[in-house]
């Protein structure tokens, strides 16, 4: 260093590399970054361990051998001589199934009775109250327990069931298109079962209670003078409502939905509760009889983590499109 | 002699096979003198039997939640046939059928309270299979079977279902996660009959589902099904099918690697099926002694009672062990009728749990 040896009285003093405010945040990303990673790497690497020692090292050819147990409503064709991954093919559709009816079905009755308290009928408005508080006060496992086996189960069964031209409810579930008693056990081209009834309703009333609070919300989030001036023009409430206030507030309104819809997606694991034989229905099963349990759960977690994902995405694209459109 | 030393020692099996290496000999007679091995034991090396012994008191794991096998009375007591066994090695051992102390496991917390030593002996309804057993697997000592069990179907009487093919194309309510489940599968594949089975998780919500008439029969093991039929509102609405879909030896069992303790154990358990066998009861047990002690000939029964001959002794247990399990329960037939025979309210028929000698699979090797 041919320095003149003057020099440093006078030029600005070198920061210390500990005093570098664009050294020090790097340095701390990057020591939490490996921090982190020596972390994840000894947890693997435990895993990995533990489960060679025990002979259980991550492997996927059960997937192909056979299931061996049955699956009782299945929109996929299924029976127990069917390789595993088919079995939790059939697992994931009747997951898949349930969730789609469940969104439809929370989103119809949670607007209804979310647009309800802001009515002029008293009665209505209370109701809306009443049902919201009711419900969202109790566990969900605990109301698929009463739709299950207090409401669905006490319907009657066999002979006695209720029948109205081309739809008989039963014990054991709606049938449609000409229902036929045959042996004592109902028959119909299109079947709904009880234990699909039961999931379908505790998610739709206990999910639709959370999104009329998210779209009582959205509509209160909306100035009055805006329901002033529709009225003063003439509007009508109900138009007033659909051409005025809802498309304002469905910028609110949608992203507090994108939450609930994923709680019920997860929430449909519950079907257990009720009998319904959903995804993890059938990876307990599997789980049980394989002793595959980290596979299973890695797969269970995928599952929802994708279904989840998905709604997420497609809610995403739906509050673009309703956002105020600034030009 | 490796019997000789104190085999305390977390790795038995260990010593086991270095065991004429004149090293490790030296270390097990050292850490013999270490543990304190007690030598009027007649040389027993089994450390959970000084354990019991020094404790006072026998650790029972039991299901606690099923009538007959092992149930909570309401003045606390513990009841059942797997409570008896308790109750018999526990006088055997002790000299006391009441020094138990009863714990209640759950089906999956059984084999881990059995591995830790929080549990002497596992007396809970247990089926005995190979991957329990073997080494690799479970590592259990299993004693010998104390009711031969099958997985049994249970229809409502009035439902005129009077075997399997009867229950073709209709519900069927079973516990998931079960080799319940499979065992149904495989037997409906066999007679080729499609059925919905209608899985729970729990054994409430199954039972719950089925008396609520969802489904047309329920599945389980059949002692399972005649033990929660007796809480039902009406026990004799309810009937049992003929066939039985699969073997479920339920089997106490104690920790692998104690072959002392899990001697005492099964020869325990063998001297109840010996004494129905001899007609020896808690009723006429001291008639018997008195019978063995002044009759020089009966040879057999004076062995068998610990009149003479030194049987206790080479087990670690005292010389009339049989003489004390007896009197505290009976004998094997006497437990039975007591918790789940004909008479109980299980009103369970002894089929296979019958003595050889009626045709049934009971069968208690010689004392000799």
């Amino acid at each position: 260093m041919g320095a003149d040896p003057i020099q440093p009285a006078h030029a600005a003093p070198v920061t210390p590399w500990w005093r570098n405010r664009r050294l020090i945040p790097w340095l701390v990303q990057g020591v939490t970054g490996l921090v982190l990673l020596v972390v994840v790497a000894f947890l693997v690497g435990n895993l990995v361990r533990n489960l060679t020692s025990a002979g259980l090292l991550l492997s996927w050819r059960w997937l192909g051998n056979p299931a061996g147990f049955d699956i009782a409503e299945t929109l996929l064709p299924f029976n127990a001589g069917l390789p595993y991954w088919r079995a939790l093919a059939a697992g994931l559709v009747n997951t898949l199934r349930v969730v789609l009816a469940g969104l439809v079905g929370a989103t119809v009755l949670g607007t209804l009775v979310g647009v309800a308290a802001f009515s002029s009928n008293g009665l209505l408005r209370r109701l809306a109250r009443v049902y919201v508080e009711l419900i969202r006060n109790i566990p969900l496992l605990l109301q698929l327990v009463f739709w299950y086996f207090v409401v669905f189960l006490a319907l009657p069964g066999g002979r006695d069931a209720i029948q109205l031209p081309g739809l008989v409810l039963a014990k054991s579930g709606l049938y449609l298109f000409k229902p036929e008693l045959i042996n004592d056990v109902w028959q119909a081209p299109l079947r709904l079962t009880v234990e699909f009834g039961a999931l379908l309703t505790g998610l739709v009333v206990y999910t639709a209670a959370y999104i009329a609070e998210v779209v009582r919300g959205g509509v209160a989030s909306v100035a009055a003078g805006q329901w002033e001036a529709a009225r003063s023009l003439g509007f009508s409430p109900l138009q007033t409502l659909q051409r005025i206030v809802l498309p304002q507030a469905l910028r609110v309104i949608v992203p507090g939905l994108n939450s609930q819809y994923i709680s019920l997606a997860k929430n449909s694991s519950l079907a257990v509760a009720c009998g319904y034989t959903d995804l993890y229905s059938v990876a307990e099963t599997t789980l049980n009889q394989t002793g595959r349990a980290v596979e299973v759960v890695l797969i269970l977690l995928g599952a929802y983590l994708v279904i989840d994902l998905l709604i997420s995405a497609l809610m995403n694209g739906l509050n673009q499109l309703v956002q105020i459109r600034e030009r | 002699m490796v019997g000789h030393w104190c085999h305390n020692l977390r790795q038995p099996r260990l010593m086991m096979k270095r065991a004429f290496r004149p090293v490790s000999l030296l270390m097990a007679a050292f850490s013999a003198v270490l543990v304190g091995c007690a030598p009027d034991d007649g040389g027993i090396q089994s450390q959970k039997l000084a354990g019991i012994k020094s404790r006072g008191k026998l650790i029972c794991g039991v299901d606690g939640k099923l009538p007959g096998f092992s149930f909570v009375n309401p003045d606390g007591s513990y009841s059942g046939l797997d409570v008896d066994i308790c109750k018999a090695v526990a006088a055997a051992a002790l000299g006391d059928p009441a020094k138990v102390d009863y714990r209640d496991l759950n089906s999956s917390e059984r084999f881990a309270a059995l591995a830790s030593g929080e549990i002497d002996l596992l007396s809970r309804n247990t089926t005995l299979t190979l991957s329990r057993d073997a080494s690799g697997g479970n590592g259990l000592s299993f004693a010998p079977t104390v009711f031969y069990d099958g997985q049994g179907v249970m229809a409502p009487k009035a439902s005129g279902i009077t075997s399997l093919k009867d229950l073709a194309g209709k519900p069927i309510c079973v516990e998931s996660g079960t080799t319940t489940e499979l065992n149904l599968a495989d037997r409906m594949r066999e007679i080729k009959a499609a059925y919905t089975p209608l899985k729970f998780q729990t054994g409430d919500q199954t039972y719950a589902a089925y008396l609520q008439g969802r489904c047309v029969a329920v599945t389980s093991d059949r002692s399972q099904l005649a033990a929660k039929r007796t809480s039902f509102p009406d026990p004799a609405a309810h009937t049992l099918l003929p066939e039985v879909l699969s073997k479920e030896p339920l089997t106490p069992a104690t920790v692998n690697g104690d072959p002392g303790w899990a001697d005492a154990v099964r020869w325990t358990i063998f001297a109840l099926m010996q004494a129905e066998e001899l007609g020896i009861t808690q009723a006429n047990i001291d008639a018997k002694v008195a019978e063995a002690k002044a009759n020089a000939n009966q040879a057999d029964l004076r062995r068998f009672l610990g009149v003479e001959g030194d049987f206790g002794k080479q087990l670690g247990l005292p010389a009339d062990f049989v003489v004390q399990a007896v009197k505290a329960v009976g004998h094997y037939g006497e437990i039975f009728e007591r918790n789940v025979g004909v008479s109980s309210k299980l009103k369970l028929e002894r089929g296979l749990n019958r003595q050889w000698s009626k045709g049934g699979l009971l069968y208690a090797p010689p004392f000799r």
